[in-house]
């Protein structure tokens, strides 16, 4: 069928700003769409309120609108663009309820939008748990049995009806929190009753235990004439129990039988039919008994995925790209194939290599929450590793996490008795933390069968025996030394996938002697390529992994060519902002006329997406690694400056192995970055800084701390994200940081830094070319100096310092543009108190908010930073600031309630996951629109509560008043609730913080209320009332506030916005 | 486990490990880009004379049970693989792959580029090749056994449906029930899947040799003839191709794989050799009664030639990647074919509705 001509233009909704289980694979999924969107013809109009993402992008669509992904953005823009479709599969989750709100609140009829991809039938079939068992059921197809229970009385009887073990999952509470499997009647009894008691709405669901069953997904997808295909088979590595998310996943599935495996396709078949998604990509879940191969479906998702992200990265296979086709008509057998061009898309795409998946964690930023792995995903991010057996790709998936491990490293224990590594083992085997597999493997050090192995961690004896044979040519390794061993060894254990820096450790030697032994006797990789036909094919398309074979299938062109390192896996601190610098490299590198080659580990982004570059490798961004490349491919140059920490610590070994570095200077990043060199540099320019000293022990920390006074800011050297960051108000709790927190050492110290109070921090981004300096954008932080800069909302232009202040910040980083001899982007973080600037911080390179700035100014920052790069000039580029006409508000979002026991408050360590971008022609409106984005509504009745420190409690009289003005009735703590009333306000209750208390604030809560909570605390442990209200906050998804500025320009946002008509959505293009 | 290598006739040889039978084997060299079903694919006489060698890097992982045979024998001379597990993972396994290789006495070499090996077959074209137990460096050995593999027989001209087919008669059909049909089966490699789907569709299967003349296949009644998948050059299946020739409109006949050419050549088409041949689960054919993509298991070296079709046959169904025909219909006779597997086993049960058409000619 051809593409249907009776719609002309379509509405995409994205998914909003980057969360836990929704990441940046929807922007790849986004991208594609919108591209393939325009590709037909069609005009194109985007919702997305996450400016870090590339489908946000002015050029890419019609009409884009940075706006709050609600109903009533979404109405507002639906009658002034009048799309004839809404495409909402491509926005995760969000997009799908938005959907189905648009839908239940009429706005779909009124305007008469038809939705394409799926319908609501189909969403609802889905996504609805008792209409998708109904389904199940019709089908034939065994579902887990559960049952919803309010009483023990109905625990029990569920306990009869379904059989133990059960797993107990109480509602509504958060990260899963109340959790528990049952293997007994008393156990059931105690996890239901306290489940019971937990859960604010008194429920529990009761679930049959399918724990420790094989996991598999199927990515499918269907055209409108119903011909469905398999695109990609996923095998868990981690059984039943682990969210998928959160698991290391294999593909294709590898203990599959020819029989179950086409049992699994028909079975998905007959799913995406009956419940009718009738174009496009849908995923599937199965878990299977391993005793006896009894399948049971866990769920579908009715729309591209992460895990659909992940399937086209390993086959070859553009998901999205596919299924926005179809949904305007297409047929699969209309569309070619991408990478062979020859052969359709209505194929199955066969695989000659493994694909590992690993995901990549954080809790070092929460450390107050519970690491065991669970049905709650809580990883931020993934990696993926292409190698021709899992061995190899695991490997090569171990050392892309950049946690630190090359392989399987061994992990430290804190009793090394072996009764207590015994037991420590048998309990980290069965309930896994992200470290499980480096315990597997030591287990397997210490003598464990794979029989015992398998007892504690259900994980399928194929995988063990793969790990088990690395775990033992580690041992006859570590028997050797670099002197004698065979070239034949050697070669055989780079084929496992081993890294130079891991057969170092074995051999006891040097990194380089490795690499140099290898070259002695020729040992470098091949290339292969990704081309979706296991080589039946001739394949068009440059998507190449390494391996040590025999065949080198990348042959290098001889144009010039720039090499880009990508950002590696997301991270809290390094996420979807670094990848989409690096796209616009590939994008600026192309159209300067040079071969843009990419090289990124990160399956869910646009960089690893093999449109985005003349040529992909998909590969850890190690030393060994991307020299491999580099010297296949002798670039012309190579970008560093652009994917964060992840290239930049690269940066001395390349240039050490003669590599070109583009832009800034090694030697400049270093001055930058070295704690001595910096001193040197702002002296030298007579900047200043705030007052500090490196302690290399507690002693000259505590002779430090008295020379510059309390409070200060400590920290670790070389730390990205400001990981174990803390302020500390005295010499105890200096000891305390120095005791539990870090380790100092020689090589690391631990920097030490005056803390600034009631000071702004400012942001500034800058371009240069080596001989001029311009300003890029300057951002001005809502909350104080002492929250970590990527937590902090702040606003371009800034909203309140003064004209003078800002132009002495940007003389101040001009002079040190030139001074460093940037080329390409400098981010420096000033701290403005009164009248006095300090510099905190300079980094010569991207940082995470030129895609905010960029698109805040309407200017591709990034892009012009490698046009410098590349000898352009900013008078050739003709490139000079201008503040824009409006203001963007930058705020973050945050994963606390994915973490069972971690509190909400923001202090220097970075906490955010992602970002959205509001902007108005004031202040205000950019504010009020930032926080919409968030929390996605906000009523504009009911009360606030507002509970605050003794020191804020004065600022809130004014925020009371205008709140009241408004409209809203205010709810204070004692305290507050005295100085308001001495001030003369009216209609304010008191609430009490004390759950013990009569007419606390929690049963307004559970009585829907509050319309915003305002919090303020200190930080650490104290406080455990406001940690109970700010937990129950993020389970009602209430608003909140926890500094005193947020809630002014609440409250003048929301005075501001009761004088006007409404908010206004504008389109970027105008 | 020794040091092994593939020589083949054009001359290029891999060095690898030889694992299973330390034994030396020969014939065509052929891929299969199946991620699964390798027991299957060892146990379907259509392998018979090749050496296959799969795509998928991880082969053996599942081990080998005695639900999933396609035949009571192994057919492949050889295989060759990445990597053959040394362990097995499946509730339903009973023998490792290795050990059930080893007791059939058919090598595995393993440890080769077989993406290198998989390119130069597209490029060159499957070929004949042999593998061998051969230390590494032992250059003269190479030489002699590429003289060897040059001097093997190409597939063109070879009756391989001889040494597959029944020598006896014998019938399947389900105990205890009646059937509905019964359906006379040239077996020139006949698949266990085949008679499987057969028995499910409540018809009674006697299975012939494939020389079984017209008349004596008519001495059973049956309602519809079949005529099976199996190895070699369909051209030179002479006996079973007059056979079908003088069975055309007397009854309802249906043919898969080599059965499809057997019927294409009784039709008066041509056949001819392909390149490298479909072997896999993964391709595309448009049937367009339907007009509906189905993705097909395929395992054929040879195809039929669309330009020697007389006007009195068509093309029914057609491989999307290359355009060949992938089935016929006879528009004079009750007779069609298709070049691929319904039966599956391995891959997928898209095309399972051909038997229902088979039961329908039957029923009319």
């Amino acid at each position: 069928m051809p593409k249907r001509t009776d719609i002309q233009s379509i509405l995409l909704i994205g998914s909003g700003p980057i969360v836990i289980g929704q990441a940046c694979e929807f922007d790849y999924s986004g991208t594609q769409a919108c591209k393939a969107l325009k590709e037909e013809g069609y005009r194109v109009i985007l919702i997305n309120s996450n400016p870090a993402t590339i489908m946000t992008d002015p050029d890419l669509v019609d009409a884009t609108y940075i706006e709050p992904i609600t109903v009533d953005a979404l109405e507002a823009i639906i009658k002034q663009e009048k799309p004839d479709a809404i495409l909402p599969t491509m926005g995760g989750q969000t997009a799908l309820n938005m959907a189905i709100e648009l839908h239940d609140t009429g706005v779909l009829e009124k305007y008469n939008v038809e939705l394409i991809g799926a319908k609501i039938p189909a969403i609802h079939k889905a996504e609805n748990r008792e209409a998708f068992i109904r389904a199940m059921n019709k089908l034939n197809i065994r579902v887990s049995k559960s049952r919803i229970v309010h009483s023990l009385e109905e625990g029990l009887q569920s306990l009869e009806e379904i059989g133990l073990p059960l797993i107990i999952r109480p509602s509504f509470t958060l990260g899963g929190s109340g959790s528990g499997v049952a293997r007994t009647k008393e156990e059931f009894q105690k996890i239901v009753s306290d489940g019971l008691s937990i859960s604010p709405t008194t429920e529990v669901l009761v679930e049959e235990s399918i724990l420790g069953w094989k996991e598999y997904e199927l990515e499918v997808m269907r055209d409108l004439k119903d011909n469905v295909v398999i695109i990609c088979s996923i095998e868990n590595l981690d059984p039943m129990g682990i969210h998928t998310g959160d698991s290391i996943t294999v593909a294709p599935a590898q203990t599959l039988t020819d029989v179950e495996y086409q049992h699994m396709r028909d079975l998905s078949l007959q799913i995406i039919r009956e419940i009718g998604v009738d174009t496009g990509g849908s995923n599937i879940q199965f878990a299977v008994n391993p005793a006896n191969g009894e399948i049971v479906v866990i769920e579908m998702n009715p729309r591209v995925s992460r895990s659909s992200a992940l399937a086209s990265k390993a086959t070859g296979f553009a998901i999205a790209k596919i299924a926005a086709k179809l949904a305007i008509g297409y047929t699969l057998d209309e569309i070619p194939n991408d990478i062979t061009k020859k052969t359709p898309a209505s194929f199955e795409p066969t695989i000659d290599y493994v694909v590992t998946k690993i995901p990549r964690f954080t809790f070092e930023k929460f450390p107050l929450s519970d690491s065991m792995l669970t049905t709650q995903m809580k990883s931020v991010g993934e990696v993926m590793a292409i190698g021709r057996t899992f061995k190899e790709s695991f490997h090569k998936a171990l050392r892309s996490l950049e946690n630190g491990a090359v392989g399987l490293d061994e992990p430290k224990y804190e009793d090394s008795t072996p009764e207590a590594m015994e037991v420590f083992l048998k309990e980290r085997l069965s309930y896994p933390t992200s470290e499980r597999i480096w315990y597997l493997a030591d287990a397997m050090r210490k003598g464990w069968s794979d029989e015992k192995l398998f007892e504690y961690s259900k994980i399928d004896p194929w995988f063990l025996a793969q790990i088990r044979t690395l775990v033992d040519q580690e041992q006859q390794i570590s028997c050797n030394t670099l002197a004698n061993i065979e070239p034949g060894a050697l070669r055989f254990w780079k084929q496992l996938g081993f890294s130079d820096a891991r057969l170092a450790k074995l051999l006891k030697c040097k990194e380089p002697e490795i690499a140099q032994k290898r070259k002695e006797w020729n040992i470098i990789p091949v290339f292969k390529l990704v081309d979706t036909c296991a080589a039946e094919f001739p394949s068009e398309t440059p998507y190449f992994y390494s391996t040590y074979e025999e065949e080198n299938e990348s042959i290098p062109s001889t144009k010039k060519k720039v090499i880009i390192l990508g950002s590696g896996p997301n991270r809290i601190g390094q996420g979807i902002e670094f990848d989409y610098c690096c796209v616009h490299a590939a994008f600026a590198a192309r159209e300067k006329g040079y071969e843009s080659i990419m090289i990124n580990c990160n399956p869910e982004t646009v960089s690893t997406d093999y449109d985005t570059s003349d040529r992909l490798y998909f590969e850890p961004i190690t030393f060994e690694d991307v020299m491999h490349i580099i010297e296949l491919e002798n670039p012309a140059g190579v970008i560093v400056q652009l994917g964060g920490q992840t290239p930049l610590k690269l940066a001395k070994q390349l240039k050490n192995a003669g590599v070109p570095l583009l832009g800034t200077s090694f030697e400049s990043i270093d001055r930058a970055e070295d704690r001595q060199l910096f001193k040197e540099l702002l002296d030298k320019l007579r900047l200043q800084q705030p007052p500090n000293g490196t302690a290399f022990s507690l002693e000259e920390a505590y002779q430090i701390g008295r020379r510059i006074g309390y409070p200060v800011l400590v920290r670790p050297s070389y730390v990205l994200g400001g990981r174990a960051m803390m302020i500390v108000y005295s010499e105890e709790q200096l000891e305390g940081y120095f005791n539990e927190a870090v380790q100092v050492s020689p090589e690391h110290p631990v920097l030490i830094d005056k803390f600034l109070l009631n000071a702004v921090e400012v942001d500034v981004d800058f371009l240069s070319d080596g001989k001029s300096v311009e300003l890029g954008g300057i951002m001005e932080h809502i909350e104080q100096a002492g929250v970590h800069s990527g937590d902090s909302a702040c606003s371009l232009p800034p909203h309140e310092l003064s004209q003078s202040i800002l132009d002495k910040i940007e003389q101040q980083g001009k002079a040190l543009g030139l001074e460093l001899g940037v080329v390409g982007l400098m981010n420096i973080q000033f701290a403005v108190q009164g009248q006095e600037i300090y510099v905190i911080e300079v980094n010569p390179r991207a940082s995470r908010t030129v895609p905010f700035v960029s698109k805040a100014i309407g200017k591709p920052l990034a892009k012009y930073a490698t046009y410098l790069m590349l000898g352009d000039t900013l008078e050739s580029l003709n490139f000079s600031y201008h503040p824009p006409p409006w203001f963007a508000v930058k705020e973050t979002v945050f994963p606390f309630a994915k973490f069972a026991g971690s509190d909400t408050e923001l202090g220097p360590e970075m906490k955010s996951t992602g970002e959205v971008m509001g902007w108005g022609e004031t202040f205000e409106e950019a504010f009020f629109k930032a926080q919409l984005a968030v929390f996605k509504d906000i009523p504009k009745r009911g009360y606030v509560f507002i509970g605050v420190l003794d020191k804020d409690k004065h600022a809130m009289v004014s925020v009371a008043r205008q709140l009241i003005a408004v409209g809203f009735n205010i709810l204070a703590t004692p305290g507050t609730f005295h100085i308001l009333e001495s001030e003369g306000l009216k209609n304010i209750k008191r609430a009490y913080m004390d759950v013990k208390q009569e007419n606390n604030i929690y049963d307004y809560m559970h009585r829907k209320e509050v319309a915003l909570v305002i919090n303020t605390t200190k930080p650490r442990k104290r406080f455990v009332d406001h940690k109970h209200l700010r937990r129950l906050t993020l389970l009602y998804e209430l608003p909140y506030c926890t500094t005193t500025q947020g809630a002014e320009h609440f409250a003048r946002s929301m005075t501001m916005l009761n004088k006007t008509e409404g908010l206004v959505y504008r389109a970027l293009q105008g | 486990m020794t040091d092994g290598v593939l020589v083949l006739s054009n001359g290029r040889h891999y060095h690898g490990n030889l694992r299973s039978a330390l034994t030396s084997a020969s014939g065509e060299v052929i891929f299969n880009t199946g991620m699964t079903g390798y027991q299957e694919i060892l146990t379907d006489p259509s392998y018979t004379g090749q050496i296959v060698t799969m795509t998928y890097p991880h082969i053996g992982n599942y081990g080998i049970n005695m639900e999933d045979m396609e035949s009571n024998d192994i057919h492949v001379s050889g295989l060759i693989v990445k990597e053959l597990s040394h362990v097995t993972s499946n509730w339903r396994a009973e023998k490792s792959l290795e050990d059930w290789l080893g007791e059939h006495g058919i090598p595995v070499l393993e440890g080769i580029d077989t993406r290198a090996l998989v390119k130069t077959i597209r490029e060159e074209g499957a070929c004949p090749g042999i593998i061998a137990p051969l230390e590494k460096g032992d250059v003269s050995s190479i030489e002699a056994l590429r003289e060897k593999a040059m001097s093997l027989p190409v597939m063109e001209g070879q009756n391989l449906a001889k040494r597959v087919s029944t020598p006896e008669n014998y019938t399947w059909k389900n105990e205890g029930s009646t059937s509905n049909y019964r359906v006379v089966a040239y077996d020139v490699g006949i698949k266990y899947n085949i008679l499987r789907m057969m028995l499910q569709q409540g018809i009674e299967v006697v299975v012939v040799p494939y020389t079984t003349p017209a008349e004596k296949v008519l001495e059973w009644k049956p309602d519809g003839v079949f005529i099976s998948n199996g190895p070699g050059d369909p051209a030179v299946v002479y006996e079973s191709i007059q056979a079908v020739t003088q069975l055309l409109g007397k009854v309802p006949i249906f043919g898969i794989c080599l059965g499809h050419q057997i019927l294409a050549l009784a039709l008066n088409c041509q056949t001819f050799k392909l390149k490298f041949g479909h072997h896999g689960g993964n391709h595309p054919v448009i049937d367009y009664k339907t007009e509906k993509v189905e993705i097909t298991s395929q395992n054929h070296g040879f195809a039929v030639e669309e330009t020697s079709l007389p006007s009195s046959v068509q093309v029914t169904h057609r491989n999307l990647n290359d355009q060949t025909v992938e089935g016929i219909e006879s528009l004079e006779y009750p007779a069609y074919s298709v070049q691929y597997h319904p039966e599956a086993a391995p891959g997928p049960h898209d095309a399972r509705y051909l038997f229902n058409r088979f039961i329908e000619m039957m029923g009319q």
